[in-house]
């Protein structure tokens, strides 16, 4: 497989890794060659740089698609593919899951009394992982409607880069949960069976966080009533489109420690899943700068000091600045061989350092370009 | 000298709250402060709030619980979780016996929703009580990535709006008590010296100033580049002239490749420095810069290299 592939045959190419470490102008920057390559891209972003978010046209939150001018990303280029589109998206979590629960409910009155609900507005705006929810629902959303040949998704900035896999069966426990079916018991049957216990939840939790709390939760589970198989059966629908083979993750690292480790264990998490990472992209590689090894670039400085003059000197200062770059060099590669060994037949490719942070298209192509020459060393 | 300065500034406030975007080098930071405090005879504890904390590692030491350990000579560390801290809490205000159901019962979950904030409130109200029971002179609290730092910093103020009655409310007036105290509490932002960064400290500092009403200390700007001295050329025939005048052989490629590395680290602590000036312009605090070190891995040593760059830091604030 080459990195080219994935702008080129796949429907749905997902970019995750840990924050700060460049997932959403990778993810921007596979949605414009896909578009240069004559498909109908579309990118969904979730809180990008101001600058970058700029480029792409998103002054705000959009909750849909919206087609970026031709003449702004192909940047004067005459070998732009014809046909291309490229669309691009702020995602917004709120917008997007009042959607879904219009399109759930059984009727007007019930999404109402849902979205007015103030546990819904906390749940639709903090529950752990809706964020990660809402991008896999407008996911589903596009690649049903969109007409889309291609979806980048960035995944929102968690500290666990696996959250969003997670997500959408994160909202179905909570409707699982005991607490929620013994609230929801009155409206049902067996009144006096769920009442002990109902009663001493809710008293519980009244002494800790007061009673207008527990009236809010007990209005909003019961208006929910209905909806739970609604809700399951769409988040099943997400897990089999990320589980589709037309889908692809992209694995978005730098080759510091941390990150790497968190890459390691995600790649892990998604083979217990029977999925694979199709690309690594290594972010912020520092350049090799030769082969020689630090060791001996340094006992050259050694002797060179020892020498006491001026040129003598500078050329220590030198010896040792490369002995620096060429030891964070080796280590850098190391770590991201061991990450390569462990996620078996990915490809690899390298983006170096930029001397200037990402904001327009000439620049993303660049790294375009870096991106799918795929698994040679760049920077050297 | 430095000792001295350093113990002040650890004096300064008994919680100091280490934030920053993801990828900066926050729990670094943390680190090298334990550290730094450490060396000036202070007992450290550090609190992790998030799972998965690099720390431990930094110290050779295994992954963080729930319960304290040490991590270095007058440094421990703990993690804290909200479900924990809530049993704590439930557990120090006579509701032991409800507070294992509530947990185990899922029903924390739905609360913690019901009540957006809730968890913040639990694990600072927590960071609040240590403060109080004096479990260090100095307690650093790795905080979430930023804007996750503003919404944890925010929580308390937030809870005030959805709880009007009941002990998480006094919690979050505590917890509010001891954000907005200078003398009690102050945050350290860690940025990197490039543009989105850089870009995003600005944005974090006002807001949480504004915001929060939590007093900042300096800026940390992590992973900068020293200039090579000024008489250092990157020209590949001043190196093959100055070898010639030690008689030293230095092939054509090597000179190259001293020239190269020379060149790249000139370039980027030009540009870094750029965006080091342009943060002074737009914010105005004292900025301590802590070098790159050389290495994807930060370990024991690397620490001790950060201590003396934040010892000095601090000596010129």
């Amino acid at each position: 497989m080459k990195v080219e592939e994935l702008v080129t045959k796949r429907q749905v190419v997902i970019c995750c890794g840990s924050g700060g470490v460049g997932k959403t102008t990778a993810a921007a920057v596979l949605a414009l060659e896909g578009a240069r390559r004559g498909r109908k891209a579309c990118v969904v972003t979730i809180d990008p740089a101001k600058r970058l978010a700029d480029t792409l046209g998103l002054e705000a939150l959009t909750n849909n698609a919206t087609e970026i001018a031709r003449e702004r990303w192909i940047d004067g280029d005459p070998n732009v593919a014809p046909g291309g589109q490229l669309f691009a998206l702020m995602l917004d979590t709120k917008s997007t899951f009042d959607l879904l629960v219009t399109r759930n409910a059984g009727d007007d009155e019930q999404a109402r009394r849902i979205l007015d609900n103030t546990f819904y507005r906390n749940v639709s705006g903090a529950l752990g992982g809706t964020q990660e929810y809402m991008a896999m629902e407008k996911l589903h959303e596009l690649h049903d409607e969109g007409g889309f040949d291609l979806i980048v998704v960035d995944t929102p900035p968690t500290r666990h880069a696996l959250d969003f896999l997670d997500a959408p069966q994160r909202l179905v426990r909570l409707l699982d949960n005991r607490i929620f079916r013994l609230l929801m018991m009155p409206t049902r049957a067996s009144l006096k069976v769920a009442s002990v216990a109902v009663q001493t939840f809710l008293r519980t939790v009244s002494r800790v966080v007061g009673s207008a709390v527990i009236k809010d939760i007990v209005a909003f589970f019961r208006a929910f009533e209905g909806m739970e198989d609604g809700f399951r059966a769409r988040a099943q629908a997400v897990d089999a489109l990320l589980a589709d083979p037309s889908t692809a993750f992209v694995l978005v690292t730098s080759p510091r420690r941390d990150a790497l480790e968190e890459a390691t264990f995600f790649a892990d998490r998604l083979a217990t899943n029977g999925q694979h990472v199709q690309a690594l992209i290594v972010n912020r590689i520092h350049p090799a700068f030769g082969d020689e090894s630090p060791m001996g670039l340094r006992t050259t400085a050694e002797a060179l000091r020892l020498a006491q003059s001026d040129p003598a000197e500078r050329l220590a200062t030198l010896y040792d600045n490369l002995a620096d770059f060429r030891e964070v060099a080796l280590l850098e590669r190391e770590h991201i061989d061991g990450l390569r060994d462990k996620i078996g037949s990915a490809v690899v490719a390298y983006v170096p350092y930029l001397a200037h942070d990402v904001y327009d298209f000439e620049v993303l192509h660049e790294i375009g370009n870096l991106l799918l020459a795929g698994d040679t060393l760049i920077g050297q | 000298m430095h000792v001295m300065e350093v113990a002040d500034f650890c004096s300064t406030s008994r919680v100091v709250i280490v934030a920053g975007k993801g990828g900066v080098g926050k729990t670094t930071v943390t680190g090298a402060l334990a550290v730094t405090a450490a060396r000036a005879g202070r007992s450290v504890l550090v609190v992790e709030v998030e799972g998965k904390s690099g720390l431990p590692a930094m110290f050779g030491a295994p992954p963080l619980g729930y319960e304290e350990i040490q991590l270095d000579e007058r440094v421990r560390a703990r993690f804290l979780t909200p479900d924990a801290a809530l049993v704590d809490y439930l557990v120090s205000h006579g509701m032991k016996r409800i507070s294992k159901r509530l947990v185990s019962s899922g029903a924390l979950e739905v609360v913690a929703t019901a009540v957006p904030g809730m968890k913040e409130i639990l694990v600072l109200g927590k960071v609040k009580s240590l403060e109080e029971s004096r479990a260090a002179d100095l307690l650093i609290v790795d905080a979430p990535a930023a804007g996750h730092a503003i919404t944890f910093l925010l929580s308390a103020r937030g809870l005030l709006d959805a709880v009007q009655v009941g002990p998480v409310r006094k919690q979050a007036q505590d917890v509010i008590g001891l954000l907005s105290d200078p003398a009690r509490c102050q945050v350290l932002l860690v940025t990197l010296p490039e543009e989105t960064p850089v870009s995003e400290a600005i944005d974090t500092a006002f807001a949480i100033e504004d915001r929060v009403g939590v007093a900042l200390g300096p800026i940390v700007i992590n992973q900068c580049f020293g200039a090579l001295p000024d008489d250092v050329s990157v020209d590949p025939n001043d190196i093959l002239r100055d070898a010639e005048a030690c008689r030293r052989f230095v092939s054509d490629r090597e000179a190259r490749d001293l020239a190269r590395a020379a060149a790249f680290r000139q370039e980027r602590h030009r540009l870094q420095h750029e965006q080091i000036e342009r943060l002074a312009k737009r914010l105005p605090l004292p900025q301590i810069e802590l070098p790159f070190v050389f290495t994807p891995d930060i370990t024991r040593p690397q620490l001790d290299v950060l201590a003396d760059a934040l010892t000095s830091g601090i000596g010129r604030l």
